[in-house]
């Protein structure tokens, strides 16, 4: 058994889009509900990174992955609190308390996780459904996290919930119409509170797979931009959680194609591979952007759009 | 270990001791510098000091040097290769009296270093990286190790282990102490076996952990059964392999604890044996090269202890090739030498000394190794 030659390509590109777009899709589902309400939360790469080292921590102190994904929803939940709770203050701008949020998230996270990065925590189980093949390179692609699953079925279990629920009614309506809202007797303050906790919870269990699943370990370094880039993911997707759900598998599929091709021999190019997901998404921002009109689906009241 | 976090308190205070001293000038680091202490050695990290990796091999140093007698140990972790350098430095010297630093990150020397080596002339700077060149300040050191020799004999137990007669390299960037690293691993995997290759795999920057995971498993999809690294942080690759199945030699520092069933054995830095022994000469009033090299016989690079799974075969090998290294007549690029692209890079009957400066600009992969340089 010696390698799968050009196999490895699509086989690679199917298990990055399976084990890299996790964290994407669980931080755009979130940011989508919180931008739903109309708000912005720049802030879900701290809070990614803390729901990183917390669910580490957790799970390695209590031997237990899954209060550590729980930790980190908590913990995720609370810095979505905190940036709601600034924002409802008079006069205050959400992208500077988002960015401002980033750095604290961070900066907590690095200076609480130094004890973290030696120790090795209990990892999420996986399911095998590679079961049925020989070749190991199958095998491991179609070894599934739990965590992923949860976030494929929540895709269209949001489209239902905002479509469908008296709950994503006033979601939406908050986020189209602050008057429409308070006329109605709904507190758009409320609403976003808890959207925005919803939207920090769901990037605390993001971070969570990056320490507890792959790659596995709590570092420093281990976000690298990631919740930021789910941020602009949710853009990308158009306010649509299905968008979500494929633009995270696209960006998994596409961030693993540059090592894929390396590793069956195409050399050349390496960067340009590297910097795919990103030209994607440039693309796609170009090729439907419009002068004359704001984007489709984007809530009324959402302050980048206004 | 230092605290990150205070760095901020830290720059402040420099700045206040830097007016300072404009003022009061020689007087007061005089005054400042512990009485007991024979030497305050300053250490300073680019990241975290327990990574595994490239700050933990300096920090083990920091911790050989911490056990001298009356020699007081600073260290500041996460500091970027920007000005902020420049700050910590100068608050190690002004505040806490430090006589030797060591800023042990490559992007640190210029010109954060030189600047405050031509102001400070009185600190003695050992910067990681040989990057010293004439006419730069004499209290100014750079040094480095030919860790290539210890990734040579990784590769030789590599080469035994390979059932598949692959392996696989995930690699930063392509520098040339990168590439020196993965001809070296490849050529001593092939003193084993001719027909061994080494796929390369970079991954554009020295901390990416999801890329490198990515790496990893594209390596071994493609069916290498040996990986090892050039990153800072060779926990992912370490750990990935484990999971695989299949074996991994490590880097910088020892990662058996990491994979125990894959690790076999790792080319680590031996700063815990220079360190002490560099502070010793400059307390004892020596004045040290600026250019301070050397390899195995020189006591700069070591391996990691083998796994039991090593045959006996592939330890004798490796370490023959160790005594001949130690001894001072074995060299790793030696011609007939062909890059991968058919080009002749070494003429038969070359020898290239480890210290020749040409190593340093190597910018090939020998044949066998499957990758690029651009």
């Amino acid at each position: 058994m010696s390698g799968i030659g050009w196999w490895g390509v699509p086989v690679a590109v199917l298990a990055g889009a399976i084990r890299v777009s996790t964290p994407f899709l669980f931080v755009s589902l979130g940011e989508l509900v919180t931008e739903k309400s109309g708000r912005v939360n720049l802030g879900l790469e701290g809070t990614l990174v803390m729901g990183a080292m917390s669910g580490f921590a957790i799970a390695w102190l209590t031997g237990s992955p899954w209060l550590g994904v729980l930790a980190a929803a908590l913990v995720g939940a609370l810095l979505g609190v905190l940036h709601a709770a600034i924002c409802s203050l008079p006069r205050v701008n959400p992208i500077a308390v988002g960015i401002a949020m980033m750095l604290f998230g961070t900066g907590l996270a690095f200076y609480l996780g130094k004890p973290f990065i030696e120790p090795k925590a209990p990892e999420l189980p996986a399911l095998d459904l590679g079961f049925w093949s020989t070749s190991p390179a199958i095998r491991s692609a179609l070894r599934v996290n739990a965590l992923f699953f949860i976030g494929v079925a929540l895709a269209p279990a949001l489209v239902s919930m905002l479509r469908n629920s008296g709950t994503g009614l006033v979601l939406r309506m908050v986020g189209d119409s602050e008057d429409a809202a308070r006329a109605m007797g709904y507190s758009p303050r409320l609403v976003r509170l808890a959207a925005t906790a919803f939207g920090g919870a769901m990037a605390g269990i993001g971070g969570s797979f990056l320490s507890l699943y792959y790659p596995g370990s709590w570092n420093e370094g281990l976000s690298s931009g990631q919740g930021i880039t789910a941020v602009a993911l949710v853009i990308f997707a158009r306010w649509n959680p299905m968008g979500c759900l494929w633009a995270s598998l696209l960006f998994g599929g596409a961030g693993a194609l540059g090592p894929a091709l390396q590793a069956i021999g195409v050399t050349g190019f390496y960067h340009l591979f590297n910097a795919l997901p990103y030209m994607v998404t440039l693309l796609i921002m170009i090729v439907s952007c419009s002068p004359d009109r704001t984007l489709a689906g984007a809530p009324g009241e959402l302050s980048i759009t206004r | 270990m230092a605290s990150g976090s205070g760095f901020s308190r830290r720059a402040v205070l420099a700045g206040l001791g830097v007016g300072t001293a404009g003022l009061v000038a020689g007087p007061l680091a005089g005054r400042q510098a512990r009485a007991a202490d024979k030497a305050v050695v300053g250490f300073i990290y680019v990241g975290t000091a327990n990574d595994y990796g490239y700050n933990q091999a300096h920090a083990e140093g920091a911790a050989a040097v911490r056990k001298m007698q009356g020699v007081t140990v600073l260290e500041q972790a996460r500091v970027p290769e920007t000005v902020a350098v420049q700050n910590t430095m100068d608050g190690m010297i002004n505040l806490d009296g430090a006589s030797i630093l060591f800023p042990t990150s490559f992007g640190y020397f210029d010109p954060f270093v030189l600047r405050l080596a031509k102001s400070k002339p009185k600190v003695q700077f050992l910067h990681a990286g040989g990057l010293w060149k004439e006419g730069e300040p004499l209290n100014a050191h750079s040094y480095f190790g030919f860790i290539s020799q210890a990734v040579y004999t990784a590769g030789i137990v590599a080469g035994h282990m390979s059932k598949t007669k692959k392996l696989g390299f995930v690699a930063a960037k392509p520098i040339p102490q990168v590439l020196r690293n993965i001809n070296a691993f490849t050529l001593g995997a092939q003193s084993v076996d001719p027909s061994i290759s080494t796929t390369v795999v970079f991954t554009g920057d020295w901390f990416l952990p999801v890329r490198e995971a990515e790496a990893a498993n594209s390596l071994a999809d493609q069916g290498a059964d040996v990986l090892t690294c050039h990153v800072d942080s060779p926990k992912v690759v370490m750990e990935t392999a484990e999971k695989r199945g299949i074996f991994c030699t490590g880097y910088h520092t020892n990662q058996a604890v990491l994979a125990p069933k894959a690790y076999l054995t790792g080319a680590e830095w031996n700063w815990t044996g220079l360190y002490p022994r560099l502070v010793g000469d400059l307390i004892a009033g020596k004045t040290l090269p600026n250019m301070i090299r050397g390899g195995f016989r020189e006591g700069f690079v070591r391996n990691s202890a083998y796994n039991a799974i090593v045959p006996e075969a592939a330890r004798k090998q490796a370490d023959g090739v160790r005594a001949q290294f130690m001894a001072g007549n074995f060299a790793v690029f030696k011609g007939p030498l062909k890059d991968n692209k058919g080009n002749t890079v070494i003429g038969a009957g070359t020898t290239v000394d480890e210290f020749d400066l040409v190593l340093e600009q190597m910018n090939y992969l020998v044949a066998g190794v499957i990758g690029s340089t651009s």
